[in-house]
């Protein structure tokens, strides 16, 4: 069990950086195109910004903003969308993952469908590694021998 | 049983070394990986993919098929993470 923290000044600071993460992220996500980053590198940072936000805040704060269950659905959502745009590219007469044939769908150029392409199936990577952080983080901190000790830990102190 | 194993080990290690010495130098450009399709990368990425970042536009497209099994690998941790650990905490409750 991971307690809301008493010390006002990790409380203040998360508070604040954890938009700026948000955003940093998301802008690592969408300009992988220009700049090293993509959906793995962005999705790592976001998931680090709700951890973040679960170690100072605790977990009932935490599970309000995302719940456990949605995190499960984000996970298979994550890979469902890379897989999905690749099969939606069979239905359109190419092979798996050639995106050059969505350019009907989306009205431009074949290059320029390429590049959508890569940006859906990074928008989908992101939303995947978030999720499956974040999970593999609390189910860590919520199980084994450890799991209720932090209660009295913190009471004998 | 022990020395058995430590001697297999240094067999394997000493063939794999020795299958390294016909390796290409690093960064060769005469080595058959620099000839045959990292040209055409190189220098058909942006007409290709319209993406000037040649690292995404291989990981995402040329190679696409690679990082579904890397994504897939990912949600196979979480996916083991959550039936090892969640049954677990349910068992304790």
């Amino acid at each position: 069990m991971i307690h809301n923290s008493t010390d006002v000044i990790i409380k203040t600071v998360a508070r604040i950086f954890i938009p700026f993460i948000q955003l940093y992220a998301l802008y690592v996500i969408m300009h992988g195109h220009y700049s090293p980053g993509g959906g793995f590198q962005g999705g790592v940072i976001l998931g680090a910004s709700l951890i973040l936000l679960l170690i100072t805040h605790g977990e009932r704060v935490a599970m309000q903003r995302i719940s456990e269950n949605w995190i499960t659905i984000l996970f298979s959502l994550g890979v469902l969308i890379y897989a999905g745009i690749g099969t939606l590219c069979l239905f359109f007469g190419g092979n798996f993952l050639d995106y050059g044939v969505l350019a009907p769908l989306l009205h431009v150029s074949p290059a320029a469908a390429r590049s959508l392409g890569i940006l859906g199936v990074e928008i989908g990577v992101g939303i995947a590694v978030m999720s499956v952080m974040v999970s593999i983080f609390y189910n860590i901190a919520r199980s084994g021998p450890y799991r209720n000790k932090g209660t009295t830990a913190r009471r004998e102190s | 049983m022990k020395s058995l194993t430590i001697i297999i080990v240094l067999i394997t290690g000493a063939v794999l070394f020795y299958g390294t010495v016909d390796m290409p130098d690093w960064g060769d450009p005469n080595s058959p990986a620099s000839r045959h399709v990292s040209p055409r990368y190189i220098t058909q990425t942006v007409a290709e993919t319209e993406t000037p970042n040649i690292v995404t536009s291989l990981l995402a497209d040329y190679r696409g098929y690679d990082t579904l099994g890397e994504t897939t690998v990912i949600f196979g941790a979480g996916m083991v993470c959550i039936l090892i650990l969640r049954s677990a905490r349910k068992r304790e409750e």
